[in-house]
């Protein structure tokens, strides 16, 4: 025996700067040779301190922190915590409210997709989808301004219900555009699906089973295209989700290709959504109007003095929400999104502690990685859909 | 909405009997099941959760703490876990302060690793067995718990890039204008007694 030579494992840092690393994500990965052996990612270089600084908000002014969180999908999140809020109130919104907020959830889901499917096939190497995911954005985009006037930070729901009513035309415009859509779905899916660099960079890739997707806390698609067939919208159904038809969508690996495939079937799902949400909206107010909840319209507030002093208190003291605690979760793109809140109270959340779906994900990282080529990390992360905004929070 | 509550009831009722002196207590509020459980249990009764064949808590979706200041044990640790099979979330609560510990539950529920460095580093309740206890989310070499309820929302030091050093250097945090927290609270709609409105206090209890 003259002994093996001495195998040094090398440790390699990605990041905190780089493109694949889909914002300020630092790993530092243990290398034998070009497989990955352990993965320690570093998080935090984003971290704002968002529950610190909600406990000294009011409810409203608290709404604009979730959409700064995971900033690709920024509606779903206000709506976990306006949900959060309405649970310990007491109210219920408006019909027209709840078609309004499932339809603004199922837009920026696929908002969210088109980001991720595309940002993914650019991480494994095709260009052209990300240009045409772009154009399609863009489109949705508007959606958003012309309801809250921001193309991405909206803070347009409300607890009670939604900002404003949608303006004139934009229910035809937004038909439109779902028209046009499919053909685009079309398009990326005939460049990505049968494409041999894409399914060598993606099939077997990261696979996760079933027990280990559960055991490591993985929701939305990362755990539905390991074939656990579990969506808040259809097992736990908020606004008018339980009225609604759509599939879900399962994968059977639970690999990057699956994965991929699972997000592209929901963007299709979502679409079917839209069309229901559009011809089924009916009409009436948007947001609660009792228990001085929402601000007083323009008018009442420019004619009575109430509603003056109403309007004035509502912003600057706010509501106050009866003590209690709740966690509310909606089914973000991304996955299980909740909020815990405790309130005691007062106008401001005791503690508001916001659970974000990538958090968990990219604790599985180390796990999925292990034995994987450090190309195969990349593809993993891109297919993980990590937003640093988040999980950093 | 009756059945669901039932169902919950139901399962509280299951988990009490089998979790007997280790659970302090347990209620339903806004459709939701709390149970608080004595600190040194927690390991074994987030295991009997997962595994008993009647509830089947797979999924560890959260752990996180309040920070109670006026309370002897002044952190509440949370546990949020769901089970798939059926469809219901129980909350697990304990309470703890600086000094005690918490069993660590990574062996339970390996989601378990990351939420309890955060809440480590956040609140700065210790967890016990605990396979690599750093902090999470904080900057490398800080100190202090910023969740605390005791921390300054402004913090300690800030950073700054200093161009002779070369580098980036930490100085205490220096306010152009100091930190103000309004208080708006008033007796509006009467939602609550105002400290030193003597008249709305005195003309209650008659």
């Amino acid at each position: 025996m003259t002994g093996d030579p001495q195998i040094k494992t090398m440790t390699m840092n990605f990041g905190p700067q780089h493109p694949a690393a889909h914002g300020v994500l630092r790993m530092v990965m243990e290398m034998d040779g070009e497989v990955v052996e352990r993965v320690d990612p570093h998080i935090g270089l984003l971290h704002r301190g968002t529950e610190k600084l909600i406990e000294y908000k009011t409810y409203m002014q608290a709404i604009p922190y979730f959409d700064r969180l995971d900033y690709v999908a920024p509606m779903n999140q206000e709506h976990a915590f306006v949900l959060a809020a309405e649970k310990l109130l007491g109210i219920t919104v408006p019909p027209r409210g709840q078609y309004i907020r499932v339809l603004f959830d199922e837009i920026t889901r696929i908002l969210n997709h088109l980001l991720n499917l595309t940002a993914f096939a650019m991480d494994v190497g095709a260009m052209t989808p990300m240009l045409w995911g772009f154009e399609q954005r863009e489109l949705l985009m508007e959606f958003y301004e012309r309801v809250s006037g921001a193309r991405l930070h909206a803070c347009y729901y409300r607890v009670g219900g939604v900002h404003q009513d949608l303006p004139a035309g934009l229910t035809d415009d937004i038909r439109a555009w779902a028209e046009q859509f499919p053909k685009f779905i079309a398009d990326m899916e005939t460049i990505l699906n049968e494409n041999r660099i894409f399914k060598q960079r993606s099939v077997d890739i990261g696979i996760i089973s079933a027990e280990d997707a559960l055991a490591w806390g993985l929701t939305g698609p990362m755990l539905r295209a390991s074939g656990v067939a579990w969506d808040l919208r259809k097992a736990q159904p908020y606004m008018v989700y339980d009225q609604l038809d759509f599939d879900i969508p399962i994968g059977k690996n639970g690999d990057c290709y699956d994965r991929y495939l699972v997000r592209v079937e929901e963007v299709r799902q979502s679409l079917r959504l839209i069309h229901q949400c559009l011809d089924k909206m009916p009409s009436g107010p948007v947001i609660y109007r009792e228990k001085k909840i929402a601000p007083p319209t323009r008018g009442e507030m420019k004619r009575s003095m109430e509603s003056l002093i109403h309007h004035f208190k509502l912003y600057t003291e706010g509501f106050h929400v009866p003590a209690g605690e709740t966690y509310t979760a909606v089914e973000a793109p991304k996955g299980e999104f909740g909020v815990y809140l405790v309130s005691d109270g007062s106008n401001r959340p005791y503690r508001c502690k916001i659970r974000a779906p990538g958090f968990p994900h990219l604790q599985a990282m180390d796990y999925m990685c292990k034995g994987h080529m450090l190309a195969d990390s990349v593809a993993i992360l891109g297919s993980m859909d990590v937003v640093f905004g988040e999980i950093d929070r | 909405m009756d059945e669901r509550y039932q169902a919950l009831e139901e399962l509280g009722g299951y988990v009490a009997s089998h979790l007997k002196r280790d659970l302090l207590h347990r209620e339903i509020r806004y459709g939701e099941l709390m149970i608080t459980v004595r600190r040194e249990a927690v390991a074994a009764v987030l295991k009997t959760l997962r595994n008993d064949a009647n509830c089947l808590f797979q999924m560890l979706i959260d752990i996180t703490a309040v920070d109670y200041p006026e309370r002897e044990e002044r952190f509440e640790v949370v546990y949020n876990l769901l089970s798939l099979k059926r469809n219901q979330r129980i909350r697990v609560k304990l309470a703890t302060d600086e000094e005690k510990p918490v069993p660590s539950v990574a062996e339970v529920f390996p989601a378990a690793g990351w939420y309890e460095r955060e809440c480590w580093d956040m609140y700065g309740v210790f967890f016990s067995g605990h396979p690599d206890l750093r902090r999470m989310l904080t900057d490398y070499g800080f100190d202090g718990h910023p969740l605390r309820k005791d921390f300054p929302l402004t913090g300690y030091v800030e950073v700054r890039y200093d161009d002779e050093q070369r580098r980036v250097v930490y100085e205490p945090v220096k306010l152009r204008q100091d930190f103000r927290s309004f208080d708006f609270l008033s007796p509006w709609e009467g939602m609550t007694p105002l400290p030193g409105d003597e008249k709305a206090t005195k003309e209650k209890p008659s």
